[in-house]
């Protein structure tokens, strides 16, 4: 079905259930109970989550697929979103403009970054994505500003034109981002019991969009282009005298990468209508490939996994203070509790950063492969008992106790 | 005129003179081997046959075309393919697609931009990969993971992925080196056999004199940038000049 | 000509601190094959390590003066720092003004520590790994190092003063024969540049003039052979990475005043330093300091008026241009060697 083999085929549908149904997956504990602080179910969170893995689904194509590590894939993030704002300033509140442009500019930002960038490779190449993306985001505070809005970001104000729609409602605020009048923000909540689920149109068009990456990823990686990037990330050497030139292949990789991106931040954008140059930084970078890495770079579900793990522990710790910290242990002894808390604090709240650095390293270092990785090892472990233990109990059957 | 001609060619690294007015001349569809003791410029004249080396003088000509200032991929297009000391092959891929690409890079050129047909949707080519792999014997080992196969299957698979590609010259460079005798013998028989079968030029630089007078019907000697004698193998053997690059070297030793 | 010598001038202490990052980055790049992220990370705490002194120095405690009231008609409370306490107020003053300087003899066994325990703890283990791993693994190291930093110190720069005699400028022109106070340059800075100049001129003469640095050169040259010559070069290579720490540390401690220390300026120094050994060559020890000093004056001329008229933005971006520049007409960069970290 839809040119997929049978196993992909799961993966999609295992991935869409998920994304759809994250209202309910993301909200299992009702609204007033202690547990409700984990839950994740609401809009604006999910929407990073979707938004943040299609970063992640584009990245992992050119890293993960093509083995070219870029330090600076957040620029590509950030002219989208102020592409789509622009878009909204100038054209209409409607998102589909909004979010063409967003992968268009973002497209054609890489192809210029990577035909310079992808003339090295290895460290070298990492080096200059990287100093594009720092460039980039210095020009975005300074001489940008008539573009970006410098320090302050880019943001709707009620001057705007918007040629194709209003410049402010009758209401004189600033109109909202819409799909063909479906407002981005609105959300249906469902009540159930104690529990309560909420519906953002808004997710709903990132999942939607989300979900079409995702397939597009899929096709591409089963595809004679996907062969090809796999090959160069085994053996450039074999490419170049087997007649094939790496440069156009990772190139169309590159921008490929670049557009997911693009696409990123225009929905970026589009849920909430401002764009800052804090998105190109290289934190940034940092983070989509950690996400990348985390899930399991090269494999299809990782990125997906990674995104979304990131951003629901970026939350959660976000929210942890001290008084959470003490009111969790304080089953132990005053001094212990004490001496727990001082140091759960340096990874909570504020230290969220510190925790994904440590979170960093102990993933290369430990285990390479990822989350995916991580569960078909433990998958394995799980069989290999499995199997010992029959090879016990048969063993125990041919050998009777005497 | 033979498919491979060099001529005049000269490559200097700073003062190393690496070589030095070698001329060479392959004939089409013959076994060519080029000897010579370590330093003797072997490596060198074979990156410029490829086209990662440039010579600083002196022309390369492939079925009449010039090699110089084109790239391994463009040079490996022409016709010319190279296989490795070392196997270079895709080791993160499996066997049949370590095959496949080579046939995609013989249909489709050296870049196409085929990203939303699935692989197995190529029935041509998957047939043609395993027709491939069916040849060199190796078709049960196609889903292996190719970089945990053994360096005579590593070898085979590469000298099947050159061939996969169809060229008119296939340049080996010391491909029985590191090998048991066994892997060795089965090397030798595999490019008997493909000579036999093939219309095609074998250009080969080896050490083991073993290889060179198994397959060679010619034999040019290199000795520190030079080519010294060029002949058939029976007259190679005895030949004065190339005992004395051989001893010479030994007594370096 | 005036305004020539001055940018010139304003380029060499950033030029300095760029070269000292840059020699370390590459003493590690040349020596262990690794790309380490996380050097401007121990540029900052060589920073750092200036504020604590300088803070641990003012530690003070209160006593009551009961004679004297303050506004509200409390007794006045006095606060005396405790090494004026212990070595008198005289000694003690001086203490803590000299305490950025003093900071160099508090840095050097903090920055080779950690130095040791960053190559033997984490480092060691990525030799053999590909480079992109070593890359995510020091970035990872860079944040939580920063992190910390953040947590400790709070996210503002900290105003870390040079001893009282540096604070004033020097009147450059009056020398040259210009009008006075048209070249000015703060005394510090002139001390960092001597002070960089020394500490560059050491690590050559280091490398140069003993058989530890003949050996870590042959290193660089070529790693394999000699190991096979039966050297012990991993020990070597730690103690080499405890030294590049070094370097970089001491760069931090002294610029201290220059820049007042925050948590990231590890990361804006790193990015601009490894710009600056890629356009310098990888592995080039010479090359990373001229190109230090090339870009830091470049950056500083860029920065005049009279150019940023001409091309709007061009003080923020032109390291990034010239780096671009250069790595693709020279791959290798200014003075790169063959082989270097190519593929």
């Amino acid at each position: 079905m839809l040119g997929l083999d049978k196993k992909d085929m799961t993966t999609l549908l295992v991935v869409a259930a998920l994304v759809l149904l994250a209202p309910f997956i993301l909200n299992p504990f009702p609204a007033n109970s202690a547990m409700a602080q984990f839950n994740a179910g609401y809009p604006d969170l999910m929407q990073r989550f979707v938004i943040f893995g299609i970063f992640a689904i584009g990245f992992n194509i050119l890293f993960g697929l093509t083995g070219y590590l870029s330090f600076g894939h957040a620029a590509f993030l950030g002219v989208g979103s102020y592409s789509a704002v622009w878009m909204f300033k100038l054209l209409s509140m409607n998102v589909i403009p909004a979010i063409l442009l967003s992968v268009i500019v973002a497209g054609l930002f890489a192809l210029v970054i990577g035909f310079i960038s992808l003339r090295r490779t290895g460290i070298y190449f990492s080096i200059l994505t990287l100093a594009f993306a720092q460039m980039s985001f210095n020009l975005a505070y300074s001489v940008l500003t008539p573009i970006t809005n410098g320090e302050t970001g880019l943001q709707l104000t009620l001057e705007d034109p918007r040629i194709l729609g209003q410049t402010a409602t009758e209401s004189g605020g600033i109109p909202v981002t819409n799909l063909f009048g479906i407002e981005m923000r609105g959300s249906e909540t469902l009540y159930f019991g104690d529990w309560s689920f909420q519906f953002s149109a808004g997710y709903y068009l990132c999942a939607i969009i989300m979900l079409i990456s995702f397939y597009i990823s899929v096709r591409i990686f089963r595809s004679p282009f996907g062969l090809m990037l796999r090959a160069i990330k085994s053996n450039k050497t074999r490419m170049n005298y087997t007649g094939l030139n790496t440069k156009p292949y990772a190139l169309a990789a590159f921008v490929i990468s670049g557009m997911y991106a693009g696409l990123a931040g225009g929905l970026l954008a589009s849920m909430d209508p401002l764009a800052g140059a804090e998105r190109m930084q290289w934190t940034a970078s940092g983070e989509v490939v950690l996400m990348t890495i985390l899930g399991g770079a090269g494999t299809l579900i990782g990125p997906v996994l990674g995104a979304g793990f990131i951003k629901y522990f970026e939350n959660i710790f976000s929210k942890i203070n001290e008084s959470v910290l003490h009111s969790w242990f304080s089953f132990l002894p005053e001094s212990v509790e004490n001496g727990a808390v001082w140091v759960a604090e340096h990874f909570v709240g504020g230290g969220w950063s510190l925790t994904l650095g440590l979170l960093f390293m102990l993933v290369v270092t430990f285990l390479p492969g990822g989350l995916v990785e991580g569960g078909q090892r433990i998958i394995k472990l799980f069989r290999r008992r499995k199997a010992d233990d029959g090879a016990e109990q048969r063993a125990a059957k041919s050998h009777p106790a005497e | 005129m033979g498919i491979l001609e060099v001529k005049n060619v000269n490559k200097r690294f700073g003062g190393l003179k690496a070589l030095s007015e070698v001329n060479l001349s392959v004939a089409e569809n013959s076994v060519h081997a080029i000897i010579g003791p370590n330093g003797a410029g072997k490596s060198t004249l074979l990156n410029v046959l490829v086209g990662k080396l440039i010579p600083d003088t002196g022309s390369v000509m492939f079925d009449g075309q010039s090699v110089l200032g084109r790239t391994p991929y463009e040079i490996n297009q022409m016709g010319i393919s190279r296989v490795f000391q070392t196997p270079e092959i895709f080791g993160d891929l499996t066997v049949m697609e370590n095959m496949m690409i080579p046939c995609f890079a013989r249909r489709d050129g050296s870049f196409e931009l085929n990203a939303l047909t699935g692989v197995s949707k190529q029935v041509d080519i998957r047939e043609k990969a395993e027709q491939m792999l069916i040849d060199m014997n190796m078709i049960d080992k196609r889903h292996m993971h190719s970089a945990s196969m053994s360096r005579g299957d590593k070898r085979r698979l590469e000298i099947g992925m050159c061939l996969a590609q169809e060229p008119r010259l296939l340049l080996l460079d010391e491909p029985t080196a590191g090998m048991a005798r066994a892997d060795t013998n089965n090397t030798i028989d595999l490019l008997k056999q493909i000579k036999a079968e093939r219309d095609i030029t074998i250009a080969i630089i080896e050490h083991d004199m073993h290889v060179v007078f198994s397959l060679a019907e010619r034999i040019t000697v290199l000795a520190q940038g030079t080519p010294l004698v060029e002949d058939v193998p029976a007259k190679i053997k005895g030949h004065p000049k190339v005992r004395e690059a051989y001893l010479g070297e030994s007594a370096a030793a | 000509m005036d305004a020539i010598i001055l940018q010139f001038l304003n380029g060499l202490d950033k030029g300095s601190a760029y070269a000292l990052i840059a020699l370390g980055l590459t003493l590690i790049f040349g020596t262990l094959g690794v790309v380490n992220f996380a050097h401007g990370a121990l540029f900052m705490i060589g920073s750092f390590c200036a504020v604590t002194l300088s803070k641990l120095f003012t530690l003070s405690f209160e006593t009551l003066d009961p004679t004297r009231k303050d506004f509200l008609g409390n007794p006045l409370k006095i606060k005396t720092p405790y090494v004026e306490q212990w070595f008198g107020p005289d000694t003690g003053a001086v203490l803590i003004d000299w305490a950025v300087p003093l900071a160099i003899l508090f840095a050097i066994p903090i920055m080779i520590a950690v130095g040791f325990i960053m190559e033997r703890g984490l480092i060691k283990h990525f030799y053999k790994r590909p480079h992109a791993d070593q890359i995510l693994v020091t970035f990872g190291l860079a944040i939580v190092l920063q992190e910390l930093v953040k947590h400790y110190y709070g996210a503002n720069p900290i105003q870390t003063p040079a001893p009282e005699v540096f604070r004033g400028s020097f009147d450059f022109g009056t020398l040259l024969g210009f009008d006075p106070n048209v070249i000015i340059y703060p005394y510090w800075r002139l001390v960092y540049f001597a002070f960089a100049a020394v500490i560059i001129g050491g690590v050559f003469a280091f490398l140069q003039f003993t058989t530890f640095g003949m050996v870590v050169r042959a290193g660089m040259a070529d790693r394999e052979t000699v190991g096979l010559l039966g050297i012990n070069i991993d020990k070597r290579f730690t103690i080499m990475f405890g030294l590049a720490a070094a370097v970089a540390g001491l760069a931090g401690v002294m610029y201290a005043p220059i820049n007042s220390p925050n948590y990231h300026m590890g990361m804006d120094f790193l990015v601009l330093s490894f710009v600056v050994v890629v356009v310098g060559g990888m592995g080039s020890l010479p090359g990373a300091v001229a190109a230090g000093f090339l870009l830091g004056i470049l950056e500083s001329f860029a920065s005049m008026n009279e150019i940023k008229g001409l091309i709007p933005g061009i003080d923020q971006i032109i390291i990034y241009v010239v780096a671009i520049v250069i790595l693709l007409t020279r791959p290798r960069g200014l003075m790169g060697r063959r082989g270097v970290m190519e593929e």
